[in-house]
């Protein structure tokens, strides 16, 4: 509860900020007499929801960075899969995809418009590569960081090829690939929204564009509004489904609440003899441990058995 | 139980001990009988019951990846239903000689054979159990033991009754629902135990299932091995660097060394926890220590 009233406070002072220093007109080096103040944004904003553009727009929007970055969490996924696993994907297609990368994909807009028949999906295939790369990096890392025992256990089950890559490997690169799917969504946005103000019509970043250019201040207020808004709506969205799907992941618990209880383990190991026997034995170690302390063994699966259910 | 193998160092120390004692320990469609009649002899007693482990084996084989060898010249032959325990110091081979078994990796050179035919791949009638973290983190204790028989195809309530019967024979009736991070490291191997055993494997491939329990734990787990591998008849290699461990569990310890399989020697009295002040066992043993620390 605390820590939503922080998250709105920290939202309020900044908007407080902002409208201290635009109503004052302050001009210390950095000038604010131009910017218009929260009041006037607030009054353009609702002016705008009114109006039937304003949903277009975002309608628009939505619909380019959703394909877009769709068609790139597929294509991303499988492509990342695909060179990890397999030596001759990566020798055919990873040098193509390295000198790829590096290129900013706003820059491939002039290729955009050479191969795309309308505007629409040039903006879509401008989303979809900027989001691609990310996706297709960190699958690659995640598939190749999968722990090799896992795949050994399904394939001595007997599981074929494709088994593993639905039992093993897509799970198990999920962590990994939900961080190149958060990245990507950010990326996408960026990408989004700058194609629109180059070649669009409609979306938020065509109307903010516009804005400027006929210099309607709080429109393009309204616009960056609107783009925080929607990114982190669809961020949010990405992390949360990213958090249910990938929730068997062991977490270093920081909720409040954890914390009696690592330290109810410390105080729990009473016998000081007991830390010494943890370790796992060496190999000459074991014989007289073995035979000489078998009471001691219940105890101690049963204490671990203890903590571990609480 | 004199088998092939047995042309190595250890030929014979303990085979007329051994027989006996062996059918009390309790594997009835065991080693002993198995391996001790040639074909035939006494086929009689195992109709009703047909056995249901298998013979693997080793013929000269060259063990390794191509540029790091890891064992050579590798001769053994573990009889249907037998635990054959493998010892020997890190580094040594052990994992390399189980994945070849396993089907996991191809001899170098050389065979590896099941009931006489090579091993070409990986099967779900060699069971494979690690030492830690196989289970997969995402599945539940009983999906994980269900995995074996959702890869045989069998219907989602046969898998789960069976699933769910594995877990409470390893005592885990409790943390079925649980992920593996959930449980303890010991009940983590039970489930893998489980797991192993759910599929109704031929033969279960061990490395070190317990290598990374605390010594408590870890004789738990190995009463615990001995009373669920009962009445399975699965074959079983089990590979430890515990030579305790060994001499408990294995009808034969077999020793490495030195990139050789060095010996592989009759355990008197298997699976007998009174058994451990034998004079023929601690012989056994003082032999064993000695020839893995030369």
């Amino acid at each position: 509860m605390i820590r939503y009233a922080l998250r709105v406070l920290s939202l309020a002072a900044a908007l407080g900020l902002w409208q201290v220093l635009t109503s004052r007109d302050v001009d210390l080096w950095l000038r604010f007499s131009q910017f218009p103040t929260v009041t006037d944004v607030a009054r353009a904003f609702a002016d705008r929801l009114a109006g039937p553009d304003y949903w277009t727009d975002l309608t628009d929007s939505l619909t380019r960075i959703l394909t877009g970055f769709l068609l790139a969490a597929v294509l991303g996924v499988a492509t990342g899969v695909l060179v990890a696993r397999s030596r001759l994907a990566e020798d055919l297609l990873g040098p193509v995809l390295e000198v790829i990368r590096p290129v900013p994909a706003i820059a491939l807009v002039p290729v955009a418009i050479l191969m795309f028949p309308s505007n629409e999906q040039g903006i879509v295939f401008i989303t979809c590569t900027a989001a691609f790369f990310p996706v297709l990096v960190s699958t690659r890392h995640a598939v190749r960081a999968l722990t090799p025992t896992w795949e050994e256990a399904v394939r001595t089950m007997g599981g074929g090829r494709w088994r593993v890559l639905a039992s093993v490997v897509l799970p198990g690169a999920l962590p990994g690939v939900f961080g190149g799917l958060s990245v990507g969504i950010g990326v996408s946005w960026i990408c989004v929204i700058s194609a629109e103000m180059i070649s669009g019509q409609y979306g938020v970043g065509y109307r903010t564009w516009q804005d400027y250019t006929v210099v309607d201040y709080p429109g393009v207020f309204v616009g960056m509004v609107t783009i925080g808004v929607l990114g982190w709506l669809t961020s949010t969205a990405v992390e949360l489904l990213g958090r249910r799907l990938t929730h068997w992941l062991p977490r270093t618990a920081y909720v409040p609440a954890a914390r009696p209880r690592s330290a109810r383990r410390r105080t729990g190991a009473t016998a000081p003899a007991e830390t010494a026997a943890a370790p796992p034995a060496g190999p000459g170690a074991p014989p007289a441990d073995t035979a000489a302390a078998p009471t001691h063994t219940d105890s101690e699966e049963a204490r671990d058995e203890h903590l571990v259910r609480d | 139980m004199s088998t092939s193998s047995e042309t190595e160092t250890g030929a014979g120390t303990g085979t007329g001990t051994g027989t006996g004692t062996d059918t009390e320990a309790g594997t009835p469609t065991g080693a002993e009988t198995g391996a001790e009649t040639a074909p035939g002899t006494k086929s009689a007693s195992r109709t009703l019951t047909p056995p249901r482990g298998t013979r693997l084996a080793l013929r000269d084989a060259t063990l390794g990846r191509p540029g790091a060898i890891a064992l050579t010249g590798v001769d053994v032959d573990v009889s249907p239903g037998e635990i054959l325990a493998v010892v020997g110091p890190s580094g040594c081979g052990k994992s390399t000689l189980l994945r070849t078994l396993a089907g996991l990796l191809a001899p170098l050179s050389g065979a590896a054979e099941q009931d006489g035919h090579p091993i070409t791949g990986p099967g779900a009638d060699r069971a494979l159990v690690f030492q830690e973290d196989a289970l997969l983190p995402w599945r539940t204790l009983r999906a994980n033991v269900e995995l074996p028989l959702a890869i045989q195809g069998r219907p989602r309530a046969e898998r789960r009754e069976r699933a769910t019967a594995w877990l409470d024979r390893v005592g885990l009736t409790a943390q079925v629902r649980q992920l593996p991070h959930r449980v303890s490291g010991g009940q983590r191997q039970r489930a893998q135990l489980a797991r192993a055993l759910a599929g109704r494997p031929r033969a279960v491939l061990m490395d070190e299932p317990f290598g990374a329990l605390d010594a408590q734990t870890r004789a738990g787990m190995q009463d615990l091995l001995v009373e669920a591998l009962h009445g399975t008849g699965a074959t079983v290699v089990f590979v430890t660097h515990d030579v305790d461990e060994a001499l408990f569990l294995g009808d034969r310890v077999a020793l490495l060394g030195a990139g050789r399989l060095t010996a592989v020697r009759e355990v008197p009295r298997p699976r007998e926890r009174a058994a451990h002040d034998d004079p023929a066992r601690t012989a056994l043993r003082h032999d064993v220590l000695t020839s893995l620390g030369t």
